[in-house]
């Protein structure tokens, strides 16, 4: 029992660091109607860019602090993601505006392409250290109830109230403020948008600056826990299922389909897996999310697919 | 001048319904078979053999089966990769379990088993559609990623997972060199690409097309669509089996289940994109532009003399690789295909400007 | 409208450009050796394969700036960039294997690489050499003519992990359990005959536990280890696999000292941003590479004083992968030395005439001290029938911030091993309808 608890929080903990991932997609899904293939290159850019300016940083200016050291390369990287979003926007998607699903599918999987290029060609292909400062031990809870206890790893648990207090701020963001409805009005329909003023490419560089943001975050939590390298970009793959589970248009779909997601892939790793012989984490998940499909085909939030004749 | 097709009438519909119903491209496939079958084999050097041709060719046929199921019937896969794969490894089991098994039947038996597994993976097609669908087609992707790793017979109990097929032998002629691979590889393609044509240009063709427009308003005119999606899944499959047999026997030689990973399958729709959806010729061009693309770049900077060292090189490549991806999506959208479409219709009219 | 003619012009251009492209350059045949460099500096083992492959471009540069080349042949390389994938490293192979006067063997630096080009070299005739790592069954010269697993294979590596661990336990493993967390490729797969062999014949439990590649995400493998509680743990990874096992080791409270990784997962850059997360982690060096001697101060002065360097940080120079690169290169040159006696002092020799070399290296201790690595290495001699030399291994343990020898130098049992070398030689032999060499 203690070590099924132990697997259940463990696969809560993993869902949550996948909904992270998720959310970008999901943020660029909503506003430009793009499923980007490249969040994981950005991920992958956003934490190489943080790990590389924490080392030079102090190399540059002189100084010692980690915590200032930290700060200052984040709002680098910050700054690097929102160029590279104004950059997509104007070389890529302005002028791909009314072009259907698969070709900006493909776009943006060149876009990774690219990024997965320049990152590495800007930083480096070794793997770098990022480091702000979470506890990397684990702890031990609840001993008298089960034997030898139940742990808990108080970095993914950092990480998790970090990926809920992004969620919280995102979807306060799309409901209270003028640019989220601006948004969501863009995600409803461009053209109608576009009549009552709403500028397009204003809101596009918003919403990928959001989702490189977004990606930054992922990318310094997956950074801290594993170390930085050209891997990580992979760790998109695996946030697919927690997307098409969710429902592509949805935030808290996002978040709920990664902790489904982590759990089944867990469970199933661990009691299914040796059965027939382990590693099937991978293809369970997409097929997990596969079974939620075929009862609603629309992902568990998603925008109900209505086809006009 | 040299493209009219004045004076070109048809007296029976069987010419009028042929695939090349104009004399100059006859003559310019005839010449194209010639240089092919001729002047290729003598001309070539090995290396070109078996760093262009082969890969060319056997890709092309991958992507001839990717295109007519994503170009004409819509549905967007990204599992190729794992039906190469059924293909590459059904074909090595009956190739290595069955003494003195044709080369042939090998093939068509590992394009079989494609054939059942993109039946089985192309079913939530019927439930599933657009990006749904292409994600979910990635389950299939990694399921069979793992299963090749995992279940021991299908690599015939290798201790290591990797597995090798000896010498090839096409009905007693053994197919050692280059020139003989690739001359395989060079009949089999011409074949499917003929049957494939006739198929997109017949009724099944049609629905596929009508599915892919609009699948509600197909289903509303009597095409059925369990029938058109799931048949488009088995030839696509088939086709994407074949080569991926190919691949493995003809190009590796000796393979683990790493070399038909998601990067392939993503190859692959790059070269149905970039050659054109929906279009047998624009296959040709997508597998010949990503075939030539990379060693394009690799050698340009010897040329230029540039001391690139082999990482920066590599990443240069990554990067110009998904440029291009983007520009010619800006530029074509329709792909390589349709630039050759617009290019023959200047050419009838050429040199008048109208 | 003008950007698509731009784009129609640029395509034939291209197209155009694209068939004159990819004969192989020709080099220049006045008395030199071409090497190839088979390297990854991209992709998910780029980390492993940097210092590799810097450290094999470093020796070379050094005996052509120290000794003037082998006998006054210069040697001459080219790197080409595998990203560990097959298809990329048999086409790298494909142009590189006749350049020069012929390849004088490649290092694939890959299992999976080394199965596809191993069927290739039968009928190119090129040596692959695979020091530490490739097909544990090659050591076999009679089957495997043109393979050389220089210095140990995995096997090797096993069975002196096992060596180590029963003398941990005073000799006795009944009852124990061993977890084998591995990269779920060929190159993970390897120990696992050998170890099921072991375990049948030792009396411990294996618990096999495959990590899909990347290997980045790991917790359910280390949950599973956390619930088997294994006695001890054996790493089979590489690149990012490797840190992130050690981390999750960290995270899911499993003692570090109970850990031995194969020589691919112990490297610097591994452990060094762990610092203390990996205090007590064991890896094996193959021979003793995790020494500095006195080839690392000939490179300093010969190579890297005058900027000659490939590594981009001189910090890396005497780094576990690094010198394994070295020492690979090093075992390339003294081939052709070798058969340079054979075949003639100061001419190119073709890839046959190198194999020989290969197959008759004989690095005696006075030798191996005046090429600088005597320290590092022991005496090595190869035959006909053992392709593999001398193997040797050590047990080395970080302690936070550099490697300690925690052992006396191991060879493997060849009662354990050679059985099972000879039953999957004999197999592809047979599947291969190969004749077994006639060695006397």
């Amino acid at each position: 029992m203690g070590f099924f608890l132990e697997t259940m929080f463990g696969g809560l903990m993993a869902g949550m660091l996948y909904s992270l991932v998720a959310l970008g997609f999901v943020l660029i899904f909503k506003a430009s109607g793009v499923f980007n293939f490249a969040q994981g290159a950005m991920v992958l850019f956003a934490a190489l860019s943080m790990a590389r300016f924490s080392e030079w940083i102090p190399q540059w200016l002189g100084f010692d602090n980690l915590v200032l050291t930290n700060i200052l390369a984040f709002a680098v990287s910050v700054a690097l993601m929102v160029m590279v979003a104004w950059l997509i926007e104007r070389l890529a998607l302005r002028k791909l505006v009314n072009q259907d699903g698969i070709t900006l599918l493909m776009a943006t999987l060149g876009i990774s392409y690219f990024m997965d290029g320049a990152g590495q060609l800007l930083f480096g292909s070794a793997t770098y250290k990022i480091d702000v400062g979470m506890p990397k031990e684990p702890m031990i809870v609840l001993e008298n109830l089960f034997e030898g206890g139940l742990l808990l790893s108080k970095e993914d648990l950092y990480a998790a109230a970090a990926a809920a207090a992004l969620v919280t701020l995102l979807s306060l963001f799309f409901q209270k403020t003028k640019t989220g409805r601006a948004l969501r009005a863009v995600a409803d329909d461009h053209q109608a948008a576009q009549s009552i003023g709403i500028a397009l490419s204003r809101i596009w560089i918003i919403v990928w600056s959001m989702g490189g943001i977004v990606a930054l975050v992922a990318g310094v939590i997956w950074g801290s826990k594993l170390g930085v390298q050209f891997s990580i970009s992979l760790v998109a793959l695996k946030a697919f299922p927690v997307v098409i589970l969710g429902g592509l248009t949805s935030v808290p779909g996002a978040v709920l389909g990664g902790l489904i997601i982590g759990v089944g892939e867990k469970l199933s790793e661990i009691y299914i897996g040796p059965m027939i012989g382990g590693g099937i984490e991978n293809w369970f998940a997409y097929v997990l999310a596969l079974a939620f499909l075929l009862v609603r085909p629309q992902g568990l939030f998603g925008d109900k697919i209505i086809d006009r004749v | 001048m040299f493209y009219r097709e004045n004076g070109q009438f048809k007296s029976t519909y069987r010419a009028d319904l042929q695939i090349f119903p104009i004399l100059q491209d006859r003559i310019a496939i005839g010449m194209l078979l010639l240089v092919a079958m001729v002047a290729v084999p003598l001309l070539a050097s090995d290396y070109m053999f078996r760093a262009v041709f082969i890969p060319f060719l056997i890709l092309s046929l991958a992507a001839i089966g990717l295109n007519i199921l994503v170009g004409y019937c819509g549905q967007i896969s990204l599992g190729t990769g794992a039906f190469m794969a059924v293909g590459a490894y059904a074909a090595f089991n009956l190739q290595t379990r069955f003494d003195g098994m044709p080369l042939i039947v090998s093939l068509i038996g590992g394009g079989l088993c494609a054939t059942v597994a993109g039946v089985i993976f192309g079913l939530p097609s019927l439930r599933i559609r657009g990006l749904y669908l292409a994600v979910a087609t990635l389950a299939a992707q990694f399921f069979i990623d793992w299963f090749t790793n995992r279940v021991k017979w299908v690599t015939n109990d290798s201790s290591s997972g990797s597995v090798s097929v000896g010498d090839l032998n096409f009905f007693g002629l053994a197919l050692n060199t280059s020139v003989e691979k690739y001359l395989l590889c060079l009949m089999i393609v011409l074949v499917v690409g003929i049957l494939a044509k006739n198929l997109v240009r017949g009724a099944i063709g049609r629905e596929w097309m009508a599915i892919r427009d609009m699948d509600v308003a197909a289903a509303v005119i009597g095409i059925r669509p369990v029938y058109a999606k799931l048949s488009a899944f088995a030839v696509s499959s088939f086709i994407v089996g074949v080569a991926g047999a190919l691949w493995a026997f003809v190009h590796l030689g000796a393979w683990e289940p790493a070399a038909f990973g998601i990067d392939k399958s993503f190859q692959l729709l790059f070269m149905v994109i970039i050659g054109g959806l929906g279009s047998i010729v624009g296959s040709f061009f997508g597998a010949a532009f990503i075939v030539l693309l990379p060693l394009f770049l690799n050698q340009v900077p010897h040329w230029l003399g540039l001391p690139l060292s082999t990482a920066t090189a590599s990443q240069l490549e990554h990067m110009i690789f998904g440029a291009l991806i983007v520009f010619f999506l800006i530029v074509e959208p329709h792909g390589l295909a349709r630039l050759w479409l617009t290019a023959r219709q200047k050419l009838r009219l050429w040199p008048f400007p109208h | 409208m003008k950007l698509k003619t731009l784009a129609l012009a640029a395509t034939i251009v291209t197209a155009g450009l694209a068939a004159v492209v990819t004969t192989p350059s020709a080099y220049a045949q006045a008395a030199e050796q071409f090497i190839p460099l088979l390297v990854y500096r991209t992709g998910q083992f780029a980390p492993l394969g940097i210092p590799w492959a810097d450290g094999k471009a470093d020796y070379l540069k050094l005996v052509n700036a120290r000794d003037g080349g082998v006998n006054g042949v210069k040697l001459t390389f080219e790197e080409c960039e595998t990203s560990y994938d097959a298809a990329k490293g048999v086409e790298c192979y494909e142009r590189l294997k006749k350049n020069g006067s012929g390849a004088s063997g490649f290092d694939p630096q890959s299992t999976g690489i080394t199965f596809a080009l191993t069927d290739k070299a039968f009928n190119d005739k090129v040596s692959i050499e695979t020091m530490g790592y490739g097909l544990s069954q090659s050591v076999d010269g009679t089957v495997f003519e043109w393979n050389f697993p220089l210095l140990g294979t995995y096997w090797t590596a096993t069975d002196v992990m096992i060596q180590d661990i029963l003398k941990k336990e005073k000799g006795s493993l009944k009852g124990k359990k061993i977890a084998l967390v591995y990269h779920d490729s060929p190159y993970g797969k390897e120990p696992i005959l050998l170890l099921q062999k072991l375990a049948a014949k030792d009396g411990f439990e294996l618990a096999l536990f495959p990590v899909t590649p990347p290997g980045v995400e790991q917790k359910s493998t280390w949950l599973q280890v956390r619930q088997q509680k294994p006695d001890y743990l054996l790493l089979w990874s590489a690149g990012v696999m490797t840190p992130a096992a050690i981390r999750e080791a960290q995270a899911s409270g499993y003692p570090r000292e109970k850990i031995y990784s194969i020589w691919w997962a112990g490297s610097d850059h591994d452990v060094k941003d762990l610092g203390d997360a990996a205090k007590g982690y064991n890896t094996l060096s193959i021979h003793n590479n995790s020494v500095k001697d006195k080839v690392h101060d000939d490179l300093k002065k010969y190579v890297y004083d005058k900027g000659q360097g490939t590594a981009s940080n001189a910090s890396e120079v005497g780094g576990m992968a690094h010198t394994r690169g070295m020492m690979i290169s090093m075992l390339q040159v003294e081939a052709i030395r070798a058969a340079q006696e054979k075949y003639g002092k100061g001419k190119s020799l073709t890839s046959e005439q190198v194999r020989w070399g290969f197959e008759n290296l004989n690095l005696t201790a006075e030798k191996l001290k005046a090429l600088g690595f005597g320290e590092m290495m022991r005496p090595v001699k190869t035959s006909c029938s053992n392709h593999m030399g001398t193997d040797w291994a050590r047990v080395v343990q970080w302690d936070g911030a550099k490697w300690q020898i925690k052992s006396d130098w191991y060879q493997a049992d060849k009662s354990n091993i050679d059985p099972l070398v000879k039953e999957l030689a004999d197999k592809y032999a047979k599947d291969k309808k190969i004749e077994r060499r006639n060695c006397s």
